[in-house]
């Protein structure tokens, strides 16, 4: 016998077409590869959302002006909550749960990878569904009918008679389809949360993004559930006949109110809380202290998930409920307010001591804590409901909610993408850009939500495409709208931080932030496996513990 | 420098966590009683609200023998699935299609009673909020019924060609908790409907 | 190993990162009271709700006083507390690498912050409560006017139902003395889809939801004409579906309705005059379909009632001045001034228009 060796070529790793490349992405199942779609949808969806706003604003610059038609401008308000709402903020929150949760709790991936990947192909059907209506909707008014109900949709204009054509089952249509893929990504991270964190991590060790997670996902199947249930009558009013919300057959809407806001008020609970969850790891790192009342802000988190659902007709303190209904809408509102507050100053309680570091990701979450506590105020002024009675339905309410989901949710989300954006893609964003983002954003910002609140307060409704000149709300408006366009400004500076960093920046390796929690520990981005061996924990700052170890956490907790 | 080194507090062994399957099928459940929550609540808002056409008393008879089946069906479930547990693979394959037959006998019920009130006593969902709302929600309850009943005869299915093995008990289980949860909400559908409705 | 590359960066902007914030605080606040002064208009015709002019508009404006000062008391706490915190406790640039001290939370602490706003809550709650009773279950005193107010798609319907009066848009209340109260009580009903009745300085808003019944009521202190408009959007011409109330003195207020309750003041279709010809054209089109003109056949209600059409300042709910050229602008192409109104295009020759017109100038 010979003792020739064979050299054996190396087989060669072709390097994927594009055509496999994208069908590794399609056909996906791992988590942060869903993550990061849900992630880029929801900036898609901003930036078309954010369109549909500056045709507003330049709409209402000027009193009595025609820059669009009142139909037009019906339909821009209508898909501009919707998306913002739907497709831009759930998606957002979705995507850096998904990506973030199993690495933050030492799991492989979701509890259901196939779920995963449908949910999120649902959501996105759903997106295109509603969109087609721009180009496919026909009926009374011919193609570009997109709906124009408002995002909340009222009855009885829903019914077909005063919405004939199809714009309003495109939105009916397109929000039951991406309900079911919200509703399926909340069962996958509550079973994930359940069933598969590491060793050692009880739920009292688990970090406090995946605790909000966990609240969030509750929240959605309690809560998108009851909307999922109205858009189906809906459905059965227009095409079966039936009367769930027809007033001329004695049917009620206010019953469609009640049914709305069910849902819409633990909605945006839905949104703000994984926001919590940014602030919750950024803050504690930036400030190089551990998160001050970690039980405190579990039970306060959990306390606001239920109080939520005893919230919603604060919405409705203008429809003639009785003296009895209003008051205790009142008290509701007014006690969530607690444990709101609660996590404000618990936050503050982490800074107070720490050595702040004015990183990208620190500074959006310390204008978060400046303007989640102005917009909590406006909202306790809205929870009273004589005041209420003024305020509601103007342009206060507008300022009101889009200092929180502005100024509060996308401030948050902006520092999750600075913070883990070098977890994603192994590189870090550039801190000059970012800082440059933060600036024009935070100006823009403060131009137009500061100053919209006063033409509110001076009596101009929400949802008019144009308004008089004479009543004092000319010059608002046009500060207003100039906001609208330094935002505009920022954002497109984000979006070339992010195209730019991703092949220029430099590399981040595994730990840039020198933070403790899990997913510092794998690789920039990590593998596909996540861990190489799957960690036991014995605190809430697992690698404080191995970078301290004459100091761990768990001497203290 | 000296290292002291501290022995951190034992964890929990074995760490074992709650299992998936049934954790996401009672999640599934949560949301499911929300949707039929909402529903419900439509019906008992609307009970006397209608302000014309056949009221409930008028048409509706008690579907007793109906309800019998689908509850048994419950109990049938169960004796199936355990006879799995203990390897009865014959048994099983018995007593689930015995569920299925039960299910079934349910949906037909309910079809002919829709077929007396549409044909005979003249009440559509189009008619006024009782046929609205009670359509909905019986119809919703026995489009859950239907998904369930084609899951449970895809296990038939894989009972019957030999497939399913005494480890698959779990797995059927969850299913079975799907099958429970159908049978509840017809106990609350049937009392609000039949009961407090009329 | 901890990296230490990107502490210096921090380091040397957070004291222009400082500067730079509270700086455009205080430039908004500048430019806020600069803009306040720039504004050319009537003051009085601002719909502005720190303005009350009538006693529900007066209870909110209280409550509202007392909220905003409780939660501006707050908003300075809390604020300075957090300027505190970053100015104080700022990584240095000349500071050593050791981590600050790791505190985990302070119970008497947490019980602090939970306790304190548990009582302002509770507060507020009470400050607000009383109010709404107030408002809500005001009991209408014996000079009270009745008003019926209907909701319709873009248009206001006001019936008087004790004084028989029918008209559109522009509503005429007396004005209130508090020692002889005659406050106005609104019954709201809609027609269609959802509304909300809003002239902020006499009250809050109260909607107009369509199978429900509303009520609210306003007891005006100043004559004058007070503003506002539809806040529940009810469809595409949601945004000019304005109000215009105006406050009368007694005797004024009852000129008015002696004068709206009698029958129209219409030229006679048998006259030669224009405007007689103009009433046959009105009354053989389909006008007579939606509106109504008392004392001739016009008996339609799906729109204004134009009885006394010229008496009013504005037409199109609001939209545009109730002028002859307006008025023949909207008769044959109600889009011109308000897209998406339900009137339809009437279409008429040049001749049948200005007729018509001259009989419209005539129902004074």
């Amino acid at each position: 016998m010979s003792s020739e060796t064979i050299a054996l070529t190396p087989h060669a790793v072709a390097t994927p077409s594009l055509a496999e490349r994208l069908h590794g992405w399609v056909t996906t199942v791992d988590h942060k590869r869903i993550g990061i779609m849900y992630i880029g949808f929801a900036l898609i969806f901003l930036v078309i959302g954010g369109i549909e706003a500056v045709i507003m604003r330049m709409q209402l610059a000027l009193p009595n002006n025609d820059f669009v038609s009142p139909q037009v401008f019906n339909r821009m308000f209508t898909m501009h909550g919707t998306t913002m709402i739907f497709f831009v903020a759930m998606p957002v929150l979705f995507g850096f749960g998904n990506y973030t949760v199993p690495l933050l709790i030492g799991a492989r991936d979701m509890a259901f990878p196939r779920l995963n990947a449908f949910s999120f192909w649902l959501t996105v059907f759903g997106a295109l569904l509603l969109y087609f209506s721009f180009v496919g909707g026909f009926g009374l008014y011919g193609a570009g009918n997109a709906p124009d109900v408002g995002w909340f949709a009222y009855a009885p204009l829903t019914s077909k008679v005063f919405s004939p054509g199809h714009s309003s089952d495109f939105w009916s249509l397109g929000l039951l389809v991406s309900g079911f893929g919200s509703i399926g990504t909340a069962v996958n991270l509550i079973t994930t949360i359940a069933c598969m964190r590491c060793p050692g991590m009880t739920l009292g060790k688990m970090p406090l993004f995946a605790w909000m997670n966990l609240v969030m996902g509750a929240m959605v199947i309690s809560a998108i559930s009851p909307l999922t249930a109205a858009q189906i009558m809906i459905c059965l009013d227009r095409y079966t006949g039936a009367h769930f919300f027809d007033t001329q057959a004695g049917g009620s809407a206010v019953l469609w109110m009640h049914f709305f806001w069910i849902f819409g008020h633990p909605e945006v609970y839905v949104l703000i809380i994984p926001s919590f969850g940014f602030l919750s790891e950024i803050v504690p790192v930036f400030s190089r202290k551990p998160m001050f009342g970690y039980p405190v802000m579990v039970a306060a988190t959990v306390s606001i998930g239920f109080i939520s659902f005893t919230v919603w007709a604060h919405h409705m303190f203008t429809v003639g409920m009785s003296t009895y209904g209003n008051t205790f809408f009142v008290i509701s509102t007014s006690i969530i307010a607690v444990p709101t507050g609660i996590k404000i100053f618990n936050w503050l309680g982490t800074m107070w001591g720490g050595k702040i570091q004015f990183r990208v990701p620190m500074l959006f979450c310390i204008a978060f804590l400046f303007q989640f506590l102005i917009a909590g105020l406006t909202g306790i002024m809205l929870g009273s409901a004589p005041f209420n009675w003024q305020l509601s339905g103007s342009y206060f309410v507008v300022a009101h909610f889009h200092y929180v989901i502005v100024g509060g949710i996308l401030f948050a989300t902006f520092g999750g993408f600075y913070y883990w954006f070098p977890k994603m893609t192994g590189k870090m964003l550039s801190e000059t850009l970012g800082k440059w983002h933060f600036w024009l954003f935070f100006i823009g910002f403060h131009l137009t939500f500061d100053f919209m609140h006063i033409p509110g307060l001076l009596g101009m409704p929400r949802r008019v495409y144009t308004y008089e000149a004479g009543r004092g709300w000319e010059t608002w408006n046009q500060i207003v709208s100039v906001g609208a366009l330094f935002q505009g400004v920022a954002i497109l500076i984000f979006v070339f931080n992010m195209a730019w960093s991703y092949w220029k920046g430099k590399d981040a390796g595994n730990d840039p932030w020198d933070a403790w929690t899990l997913e510092w520990t794998t690789t920039s981005p990590p593998p596909e496996y996540n861990f190489a061996t799957i960690p036991t924990v014995y605190s809430r700052r697992p690698l404080w513990d191995v970078k301290h170890p004459e100091d761990p956490d768990w001497k203290y907790e | 420098m000296s290292s002291t080194t501290l022995t951190p507090p034992p964890i929990e062994t074995p760490w074992i966590l709650p299992s998936r399957g049934r954790v996401g099928m009672f999640c599934l459940i949560a949301a499911e009683t929300a949707i039929f929550t909402i529903f419900v609540v439509a019906y008992v808002y609307y009970i006397g609200k209608s302000i014309s056409g056949p009221t409930p008393r008028e048409v509706l008879e008690i579907p007793i023998f109906n309800t019998i089946c689908l509850l048994s069906s419950s109990l049938t479930i169960h004796l199936a699935i355990s006879a799995l547990r203990k390897g009865n693979r014959g048994a099983f394959t018995g007593l689930w299609a015995l569920t299925i037959a039960l299910g079934a006998i349910f949906l037909i019920g309910t079809g002919r009673e829709w077929h007396h009130l549409i044909y005979e006593k003249g009440l559509t969902i189009q008619t006024n909020l009782f046929g609205t709302t009670y359509y909905s929600l019986v119809g919703l309850h026995a489009f859950h019924v239907t998904v369930g009943l084609f899951g449970l005869s895809l296990v038939l299915a894989f009972a019957l060609l030999g497939w399913l093995q005494q480890e698959h008990a779990y797995r059927v289980d969850v299913l079975s908790l799907y099958w429970h949860f159908v049978d509840v909400v017809w106990i609350v559908v049937f009392t609000v409907v039949y009961l407090l409705g009329r | 190993m901890k990296n230490t590359h990107y502490a210096r960066a921090s380091r040397t902007k957070s004291n222009t990162t400082l500067l730079v914030r509270v700086g455009s605080e205080a430039f908004f606040v500048l430019l806020c009271a600069l803009v306040v002064a720039a504004e050319p208009h009537d003051p009085s015709l601002v719909p502005n709700i720190f303005k009350p002019e009538s006693t529900p508009a007066d209870h909110i404006y209280g409550v509202a006083l007392f909220v905003l000062t409780v939660t501006g008391a707050i908003f300075v706490t809390v604020f300075s507390l957090l300027v505190y915190a970053i100015v104080r406790y700022r990584a240095k640039p000349d500071d050593d690498a050791h981590e600050p001290a790791q505190v985990y939370g302070s119970n008497q602490i947490e019980l602090a912050w939970t306790v304190i706003p548990v009582l302002i809550v509770v507060m507020l709650f009470l400050a607000t409560a009383r109010v709404i009773a107030q408002i809500q279950d005001a009991p209408p005193p014996p000079g009270t006017i009745n008003v019926t107010a209907i909701g319709h798609q873009f248009w206001w319907e006001f019936r008087y139902p004790d004084l028989g009066v029918v008209t559109a848009n522009e509503l005429h209340v007396p004005v209130s003395d508090p020692a002889d109260p005659t406050p106005t009580f609104l019954k709201l009903l809609s027609a269609d889809t959802d509304h909300s009745f809003w002239v902020p300085r006499l009250a809050g808003k109260t909607d107009l939801i369509p199978n429900r019944i509303n009520n609210t009521w306003i007891d005006p202190h100043h004559t004058g004409l007070y503003l506002g408009q539809c806040a529940q959007y009810c469809g595409t011409q949601h945004g000019l579906m304005l109000l215009r109330v105006y406050v009368d003195s007694r005797a004024d207020f009852d000129a008015w309705v002696h004068a709206q309750a009698a029958p129209a003041i219409a030229a006679s279709s048998d006259s030669n005059s224009e405007a007689g010809y103009g009433r046959k054209v009105f009354e053989s089109t389909s006008c007579i379909n939606c509106h109504a003109v008392k004392g001739t056949i016009a008996d339609g209600r799906f729109g204004p009632d134009l009885t006394h059409l010229m008496s009013r300042k504005t037409i199109a709910s609001g939209a545009a001045d109730n002028s002859p050229e307006n008025l023949k602008k909207w008769v044959q192409n109600p889009d011109s001034i308000k897209p998406g109104s339900l009137m339809p295009a009437m279409r008429l020759t040049e001749k049948d228009l200005d007729a018509l017109t001259a009989y419209l100038l005539t129902l004074r």
